[in-house]
């Protein structure tokens, strides 16, 4: 066993955990959040995403134990003070999602996908941004339409000033 | 799927990671960023006693200018070259290969260090580095040493690193000012390895092809550079026409396998086909 501390959704956690405990199983299992889906467990799906330091990544293909001393972000901490998060809300508006499974992935993808854009998404930049999350309902169309409209919001402003001191 | 289980070691510097090694020997694995590993180990096709994780060597996470190339620390992340201007300025074709490479958050894992390592014939990155000739820095035992890439993969998922070897870093020469490149990756999902991928860089003087250097991705037991094709175009015009010329000798000298994604002679007719776009598109 080890110790790891890790800072989960805002809440420094400590636990002792086998060090092939895989990040996800110590989110559902250990911490109880089960918020975060598995999938195909191989990589493929992106069904398990979350932020590690407020990028990406696929839970199901990290050790718990190389979390430790980093921050941990899952579909848990978007909504505020009941609030859905404005990629949620964009989510429930177009429709973008039947089941739901992967839907907590799709959402911490578009996190990381919108906040590192320069300004808002075009179709395109959002259909190759999400190519590591497979939805089995919906098609797409909608959840594209959802991240558009929240990137539209979250960066809505950004490319006016970026465009004035020609910075990235 | 779990891992079967292991000890796990936190190296705190490079040093400390040649130590780790020379202590657990042949038992022990590098962790880098785990995304080829990992997905073995939950497979149970690799089972090492012990995982020394480099992951926290952020001294060697870096992408910095040395005069005449540029230098690439072994733990720098595929999203972080894809990104990086310095690359795009000097040696693009890096940055384009890198962030072809799965997805985002595959990208935002995966290091340079250990695509190099896994030796996968099939991955972007080693092939790019291996026409761009690029050298790589190893520590071992014995001290530091360079290899060229050309020396580096020596079968399937083997390289020139003995089990105590670490890689430290990449340098990657700048490209003489007009030099084109392109990479083609041709595969069937999104996310998907190349079924074949090409990389191709091709300086002119005038309109004649000075010097053209081309590597083929997963058309043999490891990254290729085709020889066939590269002194077919030497000192021939930079021509539509010279390019198809000198693309029907892409399947020289390699040994595609065949597998459930295609055969090998789907993927010898893939080779020209995607050498003469890389030319084509390295001189558009
Ligand atoms: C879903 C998915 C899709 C992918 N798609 C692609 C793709 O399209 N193209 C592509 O090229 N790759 C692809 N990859 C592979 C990905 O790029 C790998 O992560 C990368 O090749 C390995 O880097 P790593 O840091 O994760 O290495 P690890 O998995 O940590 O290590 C890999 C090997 O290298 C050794 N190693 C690591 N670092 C060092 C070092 N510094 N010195 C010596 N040995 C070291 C390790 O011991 C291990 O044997 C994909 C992976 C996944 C999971
Ligand atoms: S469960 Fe992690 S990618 Fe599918
Ligand atoms: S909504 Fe069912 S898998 Fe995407």
């Amino acid at each position: 066993m080890r110790q790891i501390s890790v800072t989960v959704n805002g809440t420094r956690r400590e636990a002792d955990v086998e060090p092939r405990q895989l990040l996800v199983y110590f989110l559902r299992e250990t911490l109880g959040l089960t918020g975060t889906n598995v999938g195909c467990d191989t990589s493929t799906c992106g069904s398990c995403t979350v932020l590690l330091d407020g990028q990406s990544v696929k839970s199901c293909t990290m050790l718990a134990v190389q979390a430790d001393g980093h921050e941990v972000t899952t579909i848990e901490a978007m909504a505020t003070n009941g609030e859905l998060h404005p990629i949620q809300r964009a989510f429930h508006e177009h429709h973008g999602l039947q089941c739901g499974y992967c839907t907590p992935g799709m959402i911490m993808a578009a996190d990381s996908l919108i906040r590192e854009a320069a300004g808002p998404l075009s179709e395109a930049e959002v259909r190759i941004g999400l190519e590591g999350n497979l939805c089995r309902c919906t098609g797409y169309q909608n959840i594209v339409q959802a991240v558009m409209a929240a990137s539209q919001e979250m960066q809505g402003g950004v490319k006016a000033r970026a465009g004035k001191g020609g910075g990235s | 799927m779990i891992p079967a289980a292991f000890d796990y070691e936190v190296a705190e510097s490079t040093d400390h990671a040649v130590q780790l090694l020379g202590e657990h020997g042949d038992d022990a694995k590098l962790l880098a960023g785990g995304h080829s590993l990992l997905p073995l180990m939950k497979l149970r096709l690799a089972r090492p006693s012990v995982l020394i994780d480099i992951g926290g060597l952020s001294d060697l996470a870096y992408i910095k200018d040395a005069g005449d190339h540029v230098e690439i620390g072994a733990l720098t992340r595929m999203c972080d070259i894809a990104a990086s201007d310095l690359l795009r300025r000097h040696c693009g074709l890096i940055a384009e290969a890198a962030g072809q490479v799965g997805d985002p958050q595959v990208r935002h894992r995966a290091t340079i260090g250990g695509s190099l390592a896994h030796g996968d014939p099939a991955s972007d990155p080693p092939v790019a580095l291996l026409t761009v000739d690029a050298e790589l820095v190893v520590r071992g035992p014995g001290g530091e040493r360079t290899v060229p890439a050309s020396g580096f993969f020596t079968n399937f998922f083997e390289t020139a690193l003995g089990p105590q070897d670490l890689l430290t870093s990449v340098r990657v020469p700048k490209l003489a000012a007009g030099t084109g490149w392109s990479y083609q990756k041709f595969h069937r999902r999104a996310i998907d390895w190349a079924i074949v991928g090409v990389a191709a860089l091709v300086e002119r003087d005038d309109g004649t092809v000075k010097r053209a250097a081309v590597g083929l991705t997963n058309m043999a037991t490891t990254p290729l550079r085709s020889a066939g094709v590269e002194s077919a175009l030497a000192g021939r015009p930079a021509s539509a026409e010279a390019f198809a010329e000198a693309a029907a000798h892409a399947p020289e000298g390699t040994n595609p396998p065949s597998d459930t994604n295609a055969s090998a002679e789907y993927r010898t007719a893939l080779s020209s086909i995607l050498v003469r776009r890389a030319l084509e598109a390295a001189v558009a």
